[in-house]
């Protein structure tokens, strides 16, 4: 039961969702959350938007190809920070040997930064893509 | 007949809650800094994790620098999951 | 940690994971199966985790409820034997 009520809630809450979502992402290295809590909050606002609104809206916003491009690109940049290490004459995943003219421990700070978007948007696009491709007969 | 191994059933499911329950009783107490969770690599943690890493919160330092295989696997896990749904459910023809 | 509020969690806990395992209607078992994750998340920040409390309340009673109401929509909604 889709009312104007729901719809007007929804529409006035998902912006605060999606802004919480992305400060969780942001400030994982710094206060409690990271890349799977942010992406997976940032996820449950695009399927609320789902779920009020049509599929064709959501997917409006958020296209299915881009989704995919999304995901693949924050699984690459995971792995592929993790390639620098092996790059550089170190470990798969040893961020102190990536050469950069500032401390070791900044540029440790630095990657695991990265890292946490690139987990974060990846767990976003990936939990969507689920949701949508479960979702696409129901909602229609 | 199937009295009999309905019997048998609970005495054995009752003896594994009961070992079970005596084993928790062993257990150190919640925030025992003696227990054994807490003695062999969380010191290390603790004094090293800013130094090393450069990140305030020791969680994010343990999944994304000590542990960061553990971290690559979620995501793996994750990853898979989204391309079962696809390869099961995705048509083409739109 | 409040062991009265404690108490009162985990029995609630046992409740709710005996409707969920129990119950006939598939929907019902799901949305006790959420708030089942909802409790466990106060739970997990009552024993000073708030990572865990924060992934169980997104991942737990948000996504895996809804993928799982998504589920039964396309399926049967009553348990047969």
């Amino acid at each position: 039961m889709i009312t104007i009520i729901v719809q007007t809630v929804s529409r006035i809450m998902i912006p605060f969702i999606q802004l919480f979502g992305l400060y969780v992402i942001m400030h994982g290295h710094i206060s409690p959350g990271g890349g799977f809590q942010g992406g997976a909050i940032f996820a449950a606002s695009l399927i609320l938007l789902t779920l009020t609104f049509e599929l064709a809206e959501a997917e409006k916003r958020a296209p299915f190809r881009m989704l995919i491009a999304i995901a693949v690109s924050g699984a690459l940049v995971f792995t592929g920070i993790g390639m620098l290490g092996i790059l550089f004459g170190g470990y798969f995943l040893d961020f102190l040997v990536i050469p950069l003219p500032i401390p070791p421990a900044d540029v440790s700070e630095l990657m695991i930064v990265s890292i946490e978007i690139a987990i974060g948007v990846a767990v976003m696009a990936l939990l969507i893509i689920i949701f949508f491709g479960m979702a696409e007969e129901v909602f229609e | 007949m199937v009295r009999v191994r309905h019997v048998t059933v609970f005495i054995v499911l009752a003896m594994i809650g009961a070992v079970l329950f005596i084993a928790v009783l062993d257990m150190p107490a919640f925030g025992d800094p003696e227990a054994p969770a807490h003695l062999h690599v969380v010191p290390r943690y603790i004094e090293m994790a800013y130094e090393e890493t450069g990140v305030k919160n020791i969680v994010a330092a343990i999944l994304i620098s000590y542990r960061a295989y553990d971290t690559l696997g979620e995501l793996t896990v994750i990853f898979v999951g989204a391309a079962a749904v696809l390869s099961l459910l995705w048509r083409e023809d739109e | 940690m409040i062991w009265p509020l404690d108490i009162i969690l985990l029995c609630f806990l046992v409740l709710l994971s005996l409707i969920t395992a129990f119950s006939r209607d598939l929907l019902a078992a799901t949305v006790a199966f959420s708030i089942y994750s909802l409790v466990l998340a106060i739970v997990f920040a009552q024993l000073n985790a708030p990572d865990v409390a924060l992934t169980e309340a997104a991942v737990g009673a948000g996504i895996t409820g809804l993928l799982f109401v998504v589920a039964i929509t396309r399926t049967t909604r009553w348990e047969e034997d």
